[in-house]
């Protein structure tokens, strides 16, 4: 019998334990490989998840340990769906997500295509071109804070210089118009990186004899842009567009750092909202509901994104 | 033998005498704001070291992230902190959660009378309910919302020629709000030194309580009340009323026509940031900064002066400051209790002041000497006499957020009328108490 890795294992477990686990179905192993695992995701995620759908139905404040929890029904998701202030904050989230999305896809993609053709300092490019997606999005907030300053901010500064206008003249952070504006500038410019390294590895896995064969059949370039690039690199874009739109779904840390929701509320989006309910007002169980709303909105959307995604795959 | 059986007694009650030293030297911790007058406060607590044998460890927290550390801390029962100055709004849930200490019988038994305290601090700082005799802190640091400016701009010849053009009056501090903005908007843009500089830097900060305790800097000069009667949360009419909608209009002109560019979302850091550098003639804050102004090499002494909020149809200054209280979940409350006594005592009062803070004990504020103790002690005492808080009440952060969003809406953001701002502001306050059951 020739020696397999599964017998050099056997040969090597200790009599004691091999005596234990005699007897063992792979099945019954399996599952004790498994089940921390189990229990780490029912204890992590499943738990907290039918605690806050508990806690959604009821008054419960969570500074408040000592006051009445009262159930008070559908009431809480009422409020929130008939509140006009948080469909601002939803409309602010879509357009905030709508925008960075295709202005990452759109540069992404296209720095990817020029990043693939072969040139000296290809590799320098690449690197300097991901810097921005290694800082913490707390510094990149904080120092696009400063280039946005209309007195002594660098963006103001290069704005004035090509259109005329005095730097202070306009302010991007302190806008209503301009604000919104403001933070997909910024997510854009932290994340088109990554939208980029994801195009590149579609672009890399698209093999050479097929544009060979395209060359064949005297295609243009154009069409083969259209009917071999745009194709085989479409399921690694959808994939890079599923990542970023949950990713700024959730977007919280750089827009607080940025506008901390202002001016106004022009750019309070859901995650901030939901924070300031859950965690500055402390109303734990009207919080409860809006993650709720939240989480079933992420979920349905992410569902049917994914199986788009794997009717593209399929074809 | 003998020699060794008092060998052993002497041996046994040095260790015991040193035991009972351990036991008692404690090692407590106080949380606050980080800003000067903490400092102030840790060369302070020397002398209590010094006289106690405890140790003293601080906890100083930036304060936009203040209150929601702090307030996290006390939610979830922490040990953290022995010794709490907390602000003045959290009292009603730091009463009613059982967060604080009650003192009342601590301070019988020590002789510790709060009559001996400003009346104002005392009500603001130390009672829950409201004015009735139920003590959960000792006024520890009084503070108000006041004004300071450049005094050697408001001295030179050329500008006061320029603004009597301007306006057909002297340039002076000034002694309404409408004045104030006058004087802001007349400093607008102007050239000093071949510098652009700006009228005012105000409080306009979104995210903690900024835009709230700049805003009611004018509306509690123009009359404003939160309840039509005290105690009955009624507030339609009161917070809603006609002056409350000049004043909250009056705000947002000055924000619009008297500050420098950007400032749409500033503080106390952007405001001390905006006078030290020299961007402004006016700017508003605490109090509690005029010291370290003061001090500055660029921007104070002959340079700077100060003055309380202008008042407009009545006097009215926004309350600062802040009550200590001992933490219900320390382990270290005799120790913690032992501070407050020791804080409390005159003497430490008056070296309170001398160092920087702000005493709140009528043996220093009454001393004939204090107003010319210090070139802002007079204002700081005017500025006492007519303060008002915001909502103490244990959902006071609710209460706040409402009030922060409903004025950036309108103020920054240019969202609606100052009516409907503060009639949604009421509608939000409205719910906030029903929940509360108040309602």
């Amino acid at each position: 019998m020739s020696e397999t890795p599964v017998t050099r294992a056997a040969a090597a477990t200790p009599k004691r334990v091999a005596r234990r686990i005699k007897g063992l179905s792979d099945r019954a192993i399996a599952w004790i490989f498994v089940a921390p695992t189990i229990f780490l995701l029912l204890a992590i995620n499943i738990f907290p998840l039918i605690w806050t759908i508990n806690l959604s139905f009821t008054n419960f404040k969570a500074n408040r340990i000592g006051r009445e929890v009262k159930n008070v029904g559908l009431r809480n998701y009422e409020r929130i769906l008939t509140d006009s202030d948080i469909w601002l904050n939803m409309q602010a989230t879509a357009h905030f997500l709508f925008w960075t999305i295709f202005f990452q896809v759109l540069i992404g993609f296209t720095l990817a295509y020029l990043i693939n053709k072969k040139f000296k300092g290809n590799d320098l490019w690449t690197t300097i071109i991901v810097l921005p997606m290694m800082l913490s999005p707390a510094v990149v907030g904080n120092f696009w804070k400063f280039l946005y300053q209309p007195q002594i901010g660098l963006f103001n500064y290069i704005v004035a210089f090509f259109t005329g206008k005095d730097p202070s003249s306009f302010e991007m952070l302190g806008s209503v118009q301009l604000a919104p504006w403001s933070i997909v500038i910024v997510d854009t410019w932290m994340w088109t990186p990554f939208v980029m390294l994801i195009c590149l590895a579609g672009l890399r896995s698209i093999p050479d004899y097929i544009y060979e064969a395209a060359e064949v059949d005297r295609a243009s370039k154009l069409r083969q842009f259209f009917t071999i690039t745009i194709p085989m690199v479409l399921p690694f874009l959808m994939l890079a567009v599923l990542f970023r739109g949950i990713e700024n779904f959730k977007m919280f840390d750089l827009v607080v750092q940025l506008t901390g929701g202002g001016p106004g509320s022009t750019t309070e989006l859901t995650s901030i909202n939901l924070k300031r309910e859950a965690f500055e007002k402390w109303r734990t169980g009207y919080a409860s509901a809006y993650a709720i709303i939240l989480f079933v909105t992420v979920f349905g959307l992410a569902s049917i994104y994914v199986k788009a995604l794997n009717k593209v795959k399929e074809r | 033998m003998k020699n060794l059986k008092l060998a052993s007694v002497s041996a046994l009650t040095v260790a015991a005498a040193s035991m009972a030293s351990t036991a008692q030297a404690e090692d407590l911790t106080l949380c606050w704001a980080a800003w000067d007058p903490a400092n102030a406060l840790v060369e302070l607590s020397k002398e209590f070291e010094s006289q106690s044998g405890h140790n003293m460890s601080f906890e100083f927290i930036p304060w936009p992230n203040f209150a929601d550390r702090m307030l996290n801390e006390l939610n979830s029962g922490g040990k953290l902190c022995d010794l709490l100055i907390g602000d003045s709004q959290w009292i009603g849930g730091g009463a009613e959660n059982g967060h604080y200490v009650k003192l009342n019988d601590f301070f019988d038994k020590e002789g510790i009378s709060m009559s001996d305290f400003a009346d104002a601090t005392v009500y603001a700082y130390s009672t829950w309910p409201k004015g009735t005799p139920n003590y959960y802190a000792l006024p520890a640091m009084g503070d108000a919302n006041g004004w300071f400016y450049r005094k050697d701009w408001f001295a030179r010849d050329d500008i006061k020629a320029a603004f009597k053009d301007a306006t057909g009056r002297e340039l002076a501090e000034p002694k309404s709000q409408k004045e104030l903005l006058e004087i802001a908007q007349f400093f607008q843009g102007r050239e000093i030194d071949g510098k652009t500089v700006y009228g005012a830097s105000i409080f306009t900060e979104r995210g903690s309580e900024g835009i709230t305790m700049g805003v009611t800097s004018a509306l509690y000069p123009w009359g404003f009340k939160y309840e039509n009667t005290p105690g009955s949360y009624d507030m339609d009419g009161a917070v809603n009323s006609p002056e409350a909608v000049e004043a909250l209009e009056f705000y947002k002109e000055f924000y619009e026509t008297a500050t420098p560019p950007g400032y749409t979302n500033s503080y106390m850091g952007e405001s001390l940031d905006a006078f030290k550098s020299g961007q402004v003639a006016m700017a508003m804050n605490w109090f509690a900064f005029f010291p370290g102004l003061y001090a500055d090499p660029n921007t104070g002494g002959d340079k700077i002066d100060f003055f309380v909020n202008p008042p407009q149809n009545q006097a009215g200054s926004t309350l600062g400051g802040q009550g200590i209280s001992v933490v219900a979940y320390s382990d270290k409350q005799d120790a913690a209790l032992e501070y407050i006594k020791w804080f409390a005592n005159p003497d430490v009062q008056a070296k309170w002041w001398s160092l920087g803070g702000y005493s709140a004990h009528n043996s220093v504020l009454n001393d004939p000497g204090f107003t010319d103790s210090a070139p802002f002690a007079g204002d700081f005492l005017e500025a006492m006499g007519s303060v008002q808080d915001f909502w103490q009440e244990p959902a006071y952060a609710e209460l706040l957020l409402a009030m922060q969003k409903r004025l950036h809406d309108y103020i920054v953001a240019d969202q609606g009328t100052a009516q409907e701002a503060l009639d949604k502001l009421v509608e939000d306050w409205t719910e906030v108490f029903e929940d509360e059951g108040k309602l």
